[in-house]
């Protein structure tokens, strides 16, 4: 059950379980990926976007006289014009309303408050510096704590019936059973914990490009999104446009990590001015811009509270959680959970009762709480427990491994209801930690451990065991700003056996174009470099809620995978008609389709193919193509089982990485090349978050880490080298039984990283660390420790 | 200003504003959009060509100091139809995920093992140092330059 099987189609059709060089690459390699700043248009003009200096100010006044008078600027649009046209605010993805440029007051350092459209970039940037914009400051708020204390200032007071700066409260659980579980347990432990404000980043910074055609209505817009069909109904509901005449094309995308879910102001102003104007308008942010005001994530303030008996059996979970959403609820959530999935916090254990309590504050920050490379706050989530379970093993004295085995859902438990309500799918966690275990060789470890102590140095072993939920989502309960959260799949085979499939999911580097073609190739026979994936234009490609929260496997290939058995149940029957068989008799096996038992009466899907427009059956319709919209039964729960290492330099709290063993269960992997690209993707970024990368802000509201000095990412110089291992629980209600990995790194990885340190801390009476664990940060821990 | 710019073997001539950036120049007055930008303060390495053979964050020159000077882009990588084996490097060891980092990636990776016939593990994630992934994690970028190191190693197939 745990092994990695073998392909079930020859290397020549290049099915599930090869690991296929990747179709994308070849234009890739040679500079010839059309990224959204690559696009030129004739006539297109360029858009700069002047932004609040200020956390929190109201505009008395903004003179745009001087700008407008500069060679080149052909329009400067502010707040006041976009109201004219009923666009000076739009709805976001989670049901709250955010400024597209402001109006009243700036609510956060780097809003949206004007912008320049210009013949040259250059020229725009320069008309900005002209806008001269009269600011009453008010005081700034920057935590959800002050956004929350009484006669704090109310942020949104432009919001009817707004009175405080709460965004939501929200419950999961069960606080009745979770007390009297408290009630009777022998000890409780807690935690409390700042998962800090950080930035998806991607590579390529987030943009527009908007033509809109004033004679005949048409809007074409190309966008870094994640989502262009989600987004193309919303720009409908925003800008009142007819839909079918907006056309989103999202391109090459340089990354997105959940950071071109939203739809920003730039690509709504963008849009408005080629309205106006008649003209092409391209919007590129730069690189501070990206930081400073598009979709942050996490900044969850957590409590944790486990009941445990003496012999480490956890009893029940109780945890409050405040999240600071920034200046505007702009996280994009299923619109049933308001902190996402965080209540998947009860991890990969099995116990009786658990409440999570968790509430928002508006703060003159970014807005943002997307789901950093994360499926809906599932990250903060998994920290969280597997942070609490660690700190239980220290204070009850029981290995951090033993204490996760005694209390790990056992595989015959499956499908497993948690106290939180998921009905996680498949797995086996014991075999999992056994193995990372043994490949770390972690008794030996200990020992080792327990030497170097007695000679004053610091070593620190790290466990975490996740258990992710991603693939949203069943109808049912998944829906964004009202869409359900299915999504599609489109195959057409042509009359000489290639074929072409259309996505609704987009990839921003996942490789879509060759998994995805491995799934029909599996399906079908036909061979994967016979098909083309197509992806990310809303004309031509079948609708769905986009790419992110591992979804695109889960959901879309999933869809992928129904479409090809549509069409694989019509190749029968044309079969059957070329063999004269019955289609009963018909089986398929690597593209060739035979009469059972007589396995040399035989067509390809090619000859199908052909027949499909040329010789078909009485009464038949000529084709071979269909669509499937797949609406989940469940989400997916891959899981994994990490151990780190780590040296800590005891006089400067400097620590280093010496193993990193990463055991993922994604279920069946499509493309293993692929997967492993993807963990090595999602350790480094949760290397980034325990160790260097986050946003922070001064009392007045100003962003640190505005630009790629002040905000650090791990260079390969940083970065650890990773050890990967696998096993295969498939999912028993997905197609072909696979589960989704893009997140899964990200999401488990910075416990172990925190959980080394703090191990090696552990015996000085050091139980918690925040993120980033800058060496400032830890030398401080060691001086502080009670022993 | 005046200013000539070989780009990939061809000289291109015309006048710039002094303050252009070369980065822009290459993408906007040559027209070859491989060469990315990131961050604009020199530190993703997105923008990296080689100028008379040297990776250079081509952010923060000035096309003006280009003017005489041979740059080669991701573009120019290709000799007589055939991909450099950085390139063929990067395909086969799944050293790219969106591509964005790629062509700067490359171009370093291009300079070091010209220079390095077999850069070791270290060698190879220092010089590439400079350069921003936010997708590989970077171990199969050091494969591919790890790869294509051997694969253009003199006396390998000689």
């Amino acid at each position: 059950m745990t092994t990695v099987e073998e392909p079930l189609t020859p290397p020549e059709i290049g099915g599930i379980g090869h690991s296929l060089k990747r179709h994308e690459d070849a234009r890739l390699i040679e500079g010839q990926g059309s990224f959204l700043d690559d696009l030129e248009l004739p006539g297109m003009l360029h858009m700069a976007i002047l932004r609040s200096p200020l956390a929190h100010a109201r505009i008395l006044g903004i003179d745009t006289s001087e700008a407008d008078a500069v060679d080149g600027v052909v329009a400067v649009v502010t707040g006041e014009l976009m109201a004219q046209h009923g666009l000076a605010w739009m709805p976001t993805l989670s049901g709250d309303t955010q400024a597209v440029l402001a109006t009243d007051k700036v609510r956060f350092q780097g809003q949206e408050v004007a912008a320049v459209v210009a013949t040259d970039p250059y020229v725009a940037e320069d008309a900005l510096e002209l806008i001269v914009v009269d600011y009453e400051e008010l005081p700034a708020i920057t935590t959800p704590q002050q956004a929350l204390a009484d006669g704090a200032p109310v942020i949104r007071d432009e919001k009817e019936g707004q009175e405080g700066n709460l965004v939501y409260e929200w419950e999961a659980g069960d606080a009745a059973a979770t007390d009297a579980a408290f009630a009777t347990a022998d000890r409780v432990v807690s935690l409390v914990t700042h998962y800090p404000r950080s930035h998806p980043a991607p590579l390529e910074t987030c943009g527009a490009v908007a033509d809109v055609n004033s004679v005949t209505g048409q809007a074409t817009i190309w966008l870094t999104s994640q989502a262009p069909h989600a987004h193309r109904t919303l720009f409908a509901m925003v800008a009142g446009l007819p839909e079918q005449n907006i056309r989103i094309i999202s391109p090459d995308l340089g990354g997105g990590f959940g950071n071109k879910v939203p739809i920003y102001p730039g690509y709504v102003v963008a849009t408005a001015a080629s309205l106006l104007l008649g003209t092409p308008v391209k919007w590129i942010e730069s690189r501070s811009e990206n930081l400073i005001s598009t979709g942050f994530a996490r900044d969850y303030h957590m409590e944790g509270e486990l009941a445990l008996t003496d012999e480490g059996r956890i009893l029940a979970l109780r945890v409050k959680m405040l999240s600071d959403q920034g200046a505007f609820f702009a996280d994009a959530q299923p619109t049933q959970f308001k902190a996402g999935l965080f209540h998947v916090v009860t991890g990969s254990y099995d116990f009786g009762a658990a409440h999570v309590v968790c509430s928002g504050a508006y703060t003159n920050k970014a807005p943002g709480g997307v789901a950093y490379r994360c499926s809906f706050r599932i990250t903060e989530a998994s920290f969280l427990i597997e942070r609490l379970v660690q700190t239980a093993a220290y204070e009850l004295g029981i290995d951090p491994a033993e204490i996760r085995f005694r209390n790990f859902i056992q595989p015959d438990q499956f499908p497993y209801e948690t106290p939180t309500g998921f009905v996680y799918d498949s797995g086996d966690y014991p075999t999992a930690l056994t193995m990372a275990l043994e490949s770390v060789g972690y008794e030996a470890l200990r020992t080792e451990q327990a030497e170097a102590r007695a000679e004053g140095r610091l070593i620190g072993i790290g466990i975490a065991h996740f258990t992710e939920a991603v693939g949203a989502g069943p109808s049912r309960q998944y829906d964004i700003a009202g869409l359900k959260m299915i999504d599609s799949a489109e195959l057409r085979v042509h009359p000489t056996g290639k074929a072409i499939l259309k996505l609704g999911v987009k990839t921003q580097g996942q490789g879509h174009e060759t998994t995805f073609a491995q799934i029909v190739a599996s399906e079908l026979g036909i061979p994967a470099t016979d098909i083309k994936v197509e992806h990310g234009d809303t004309d031509n490609t079948p609708y769905g809620l986009g790419t992110y929260g591992s979804r695109s496997t889960p959901v879309g290939g999933a869809a992928t995978a129904m479409v090809a058995r549509k069409l694989a149940g019509k190749a029968r029957e044309i079969a059957a008609h070329l063999l004269e068989a019955a289609s009963d008799d018909i089986e398929m096996e690597s593209g060739k389709l035979f009469v059972r038992g007589t396995p040399e009466r035989s067509v390809t899907i090619q000859d199908v193919a052909l027949a499909a427009y040329t010789n078909l059956p009485e009464g038949m319709e000529y084709g071979l193509e269909g669509v499937h919209y797949y609406d989940p039964p469940n989400l997916t729960y891959p899981y994994g089982s990490y151990v780190v290492v780590v040296e800590v330099d005891a006089e400067t709290g400097v620590w280093k990485v010496r193993r990193m063993v990463a055991l993922d269960d994604c279920g069946v992997r499509i493309n293993p090349m692929i997967v492993e690209g993807q963990i090595h993707g999602g350790l480094t970024e949760g290397f980034a978050m325990s160790s260097m990368q986050w946003i922070t802000f001064d009392e007045e509201g100003n962003c640190i880490g505005s630009n790629f000095m002040d905000y650090l990412i791990p260079t390969a110089w940083e970065t650890p080298r990773f050890e990967l291992l696998s096993t295969s629980v498939p999912s028993p209600h997905h197609p072909i039984g696979a589960k989704g990995v893009g997140e899964s790194a990200t999401v488990g990885s910075p416990a172990a990283f925190v959980n080394a340190v703090v191990d090696a801390l552990a015996h000085l009476g050091v139980r918690n660390i925040d993120m980033p664990m800058l060496p400032d940060r830890v030398w401080a821990a060691i001086q502080s420790a009670p022993s | 200003m005046e200013v000539t710019v070989t780009v990939n073997g061809a000289a291109h001539t015309g006048e710039v504003e002094p303050r252009l950036l070369l980065v822009d120049h290459i993408r906007r007055v040559v027209g070859l959009t491989g060469t990315h930008i990131g961050c604009d303060t020199t530190s993703c390495g997105a923008c990296t060509v080689l100028v008379d053979g040297t990776p250079v964050k081509s952010c923060t020159v000035l096309a003006v100091q280009a003017d005489g000077r041979s740059v080669t882009t991701v573009e120019g990588l290709k000799t007589n139809g055939q991909l450099h084996p950085i390139q063929e490097a990067f395909s086969a060891e799944h050293g790219l995920q969106c591509g964005f980092c790629t062509p700067g990636m490359m171009l370093v990776g291009a300079a070091l093992i010209e220079q390095n016939p077999a850069p070791s593990d270290e060698e190879v994630r220092w010089a590439i140092s400079g350069n921003l992934c936010r997708c590989t994690g970077y171990m199969n970028i050091v494969k591919a330059i790890q790869a294509a190191a051997g694969a253009a190693a003199p006396g390998e197939d000689q």
